[in-house]
């Protein structure tokens, strides 16, 4: 019973993780109908972005000759974010307005290999531990007393995301941006009519979600290290995205939790009997399932179709 | 628009109706083929079939495939490197089990197999449309790579995991196998893309091709006017699987000898044909040759111009070539969302009105 409630709880907590990336794409996807693939590799330049500004061995510290404190270099990656989500609208979608879906899909992934090749090319591509002083290792308190394995650095994802939620929501409902970012969402040309200008809400969107990935960046690189299987991530928060529709922030977070869940189940009870290392397709038989009687997905919005 | 040649008068339905309805297009095809079967061989060397020709070829039947289930019937899948895995196991099956089978009926029967499981996998195509099924198709793509790694039956419990080409014999000339001569690989492979690809071109203005490209525009008015999306959708489908069979199947068998699930059939391979379909242009069976040679030569010519004309390590040029290549696949779809397939057509409009452009 303990054991099934540690596989629950870690469960949960990876779901998190999966979740803050999947939040990225469900924001980009509200306001411009873009599915953005690049949302993972997102995650994994500004992780490189903020090892080079913080490290003792990043181009920062050869540069200068000393690096920057953890705060400012999380503002300064952020800068880096920004500039990246404004060169994206500015070279890349601007160009693309009113193409179809699949259009801009592969455009996002011409996008992620420019990105991947650049980020390496820059940076270098082996691994780099990533140490902003996060807490580590497991929770003492329920160790000791209910021999539970808890890592507090999930723990403290789970409550970053918690927090994030919050703040994204206050600002989609109570700012004047996020009032502006509701209206394109649910239609292009009406914002444009009411003088919402497209352009700069797409620069916001896309810093916003750069500012998502930041924060994904920071979580899995403090976990295993900022790698290029970092930009992978981005397939495992597809299924969670799929689960709870494209367009909902609640679903993201319901979705992540599900998967995160149910793939721990699946993998330590129903592994062993068929082959295991499920954990790779279990999320999308799962979401796979669960699309079979809501097509939208859990929280999508009800797809109308009219002739 | 015209859409016909001046001076080149039709008198009947059939001459209107032919494949080839221009006649410089078809000198053109007629040429390339002869061309391809009957000069091209006479020049091949061992690199050039392995890295250029046999790749190009391999490539573009699984484009072909890919075309006919996302640019004709408008059904976007991710799971091409999975199918392509059923594919190539199907072929390592058939030839292990029964190895005195022509090796051309194995890989038909690597084709029908892997139309099966596309079939099974597109039922959920019913239910889910645009970016979920896109993403629901990928469920196949982790399955069956992982089905492959798993089950030791899929490849004779080899203790590596990796499967080989036995080599087999069709009318006395060696395809597969380490020994094979590089121009009988490449005639039996372009032998099967030309097949293919004629089939595809004639399938695809039929009356499957019809419903599949109303299916695609919309499919409740396609629906409302008595299209069966059943029948179309698992119909593309099972064709486009059967392609993408084919193409796996050449894929291990003619052109690797060897491979392993986890780095030969990884998504990224399904990522390559979809970029081969997109840039090659959607619903042109044209672009997907196109398509396949864009995406065959550019990382081939960017490798070569780096390593050996700027003398970069080779770990470098590949970062600068995934880049360049990612950057080459923006700029085509802000220049021609359309593809190459729609540059073709332009020129051709040009052409026709040269030199009096109005």
């Amino acid at each position: 019973m303990l054991f099934f409630l540690e596989t629950v709880i870690t469960g949960l907590l990876a779901g998190v993780m999966y979740s803050l990336v999947a939040l990225g794409f469900v924001l980009i996807f509200k306001a411009s109908g873009v599915f953005n693939f690049a949302q993972g590799v997102f995650a994994l330049f500004a992780g490189l972005a903020l090892y080079d500004f913080i490290a003792e061995g990043g181009w920062f510290h050869d540069l200068f000759g000393f690096v920057l404190p953890v705060w400012l270099g999380i503002i300064a990656t952020m800068g880096v974010m920004v500039i990246v989500a404004w060169l994206v609208e500015r070279l890349v979608l601007r160009h693309l307005v009113n193409q179809e879906p699949i259009i801009l899909f592969m455009a996002t992934i011409g996008l992620a290999y420019f990105m991947e090749g650049l980020g390496d090319t820059l940076f270098g591509s082996d691994v780099k531990p990533l140490n902003i002083g996060l807490p580590n290792g497991a929770v003492d308190f329920l160790l000791d007393n209910y021999n539970l394995y808890i890592e507090k650095l999930e723990i403290f994802a789970a409550v970053v995301a918690a927090i994030m939620v919050t703040v994204l929501a206050i600002f989609f409902q109570k700012t004047r941006i996020g009032r502006a970012l509701r209206a394109v969402a649910d239609d292009h040309q009406a914002a444009l009519s009411v003088g919402i200008s497209l352009r700069t809400i797409w620069v916001i969107v896309w810093s916003v979600s750069g500012f998502v990935a930041l924060v994904a960046g920071i979580m899995w690189g403090s976990k295993s290290g900022i790698q290029f299987s970092l930009s992978l991530i981005a397939l495992k928060a597809l299924p969670v995205l799929i689960l709870g529709g494209f367009t909902s922030v609640p679903g993201a977070i319901v979705g992540g939790l599900i998967i995160g869940v149910g793939e721990k189940v699946a993998e330590i009870y129903a592994g062993p009997f068929i082959g295991g290392a499920i954990e790779n397709w279990f999320a999308y038989m799962l979401a796979l399932a669960f699309l079979l009687f809501r097509p939208q997905g859990l929280f999508g919005e009800k797809i109308i179709e009219r002739v | 628009m015209f859409y016909r040649e001046a001076g080149q008068f039709k008198t009947s339905y059939r001459a209107d109706e032919a494949t080839f309805p221009i006649l410089q297009d078809k000198i053109f095809v007629y040429a390339f083929l002869a061309v391809a079967f009957l000069v091209v061989p006479f020049f091949i060397t061992d690199y050039s079939a392995n890295a250029i020709l046999v790749h190009f070829l391999v490539y573009a039947l699984a484009a072909i495939g890919l075309n006919i289930l996302t640019g004709y019937c408008g059904q976007v899948s991710l799971g091409t490197g999975g199918f392509m895995a059923v594919g190539a196991y199907a072929t390592y099956k058939l030839s292990t089990e029964f190895p005195g089978l022509n090796l051309i009926v194995i890989v038909l029967l690597s084709g029908g197999i892997t139309a099966f499981v596309g079939v099974m996998f597109g039922l959920p195509s019913l239910r889910i449309k645009g970016f979920y099924l896109a993403v629901a198709t990928l469920a196949a793509q982790f399955f069956l790579v992982w089905l492959f790694n798993k089950v030791g039956w899929f490849f004779n419990y080899s203790p590596t995991g990796m499967i080989v080409a036995p080599p087999r014999e069709v009318f006395g000339f060696l395809i597969t196998g380490p020994e094979a001569s590089p121009v009988v690989r490449y005639l039996f492979c372009l032998s099967i893309v030309t097949v293919a690809a004629i089939v595809a071109k004639n399938l695809v203005r039929g009356r499957l091709g019809r419903n599949w490209m109303a299916i695609r525009d919309m499919d409740i008015a396609a629906e409302l006017i008595g299209i069966r999306p059943l029948q179309a959708k698992l119909s593309a489908f099972a064709v486009s699987s059967f392609y993408i069979g084919m193409a796996g199947s050449l894929y291990f068998a003619v052109w690797l000898g060897s491979a392993e699930p986890t780095e030969a059939f990884d998504i990224f391979q399904s990522f390559f044909v979809l970029f081969i379909v997109i840039i090659g242009g959607l619903g042109s069976i044209l672009g997907s040759f196109l398509g396949a040679a864009f995406m065959v030569l550019v990382p081939i010519t960017l490798k070569t111009i780096m390593v050996d004309g700027f003398g970069f390590a080779v770990g470098a040029a590949k970062h600068v070539e995934v880049m360049t290549l990612g950057a080459l696949i923006i700029f085509f779809l802000i220049v021609e969302p359309h593809g190459l397939a729609r540059l073709w057509a332009i020129l051709k409009e040009k052409l026709r009105r040269w030199p009096f452009p109005y």
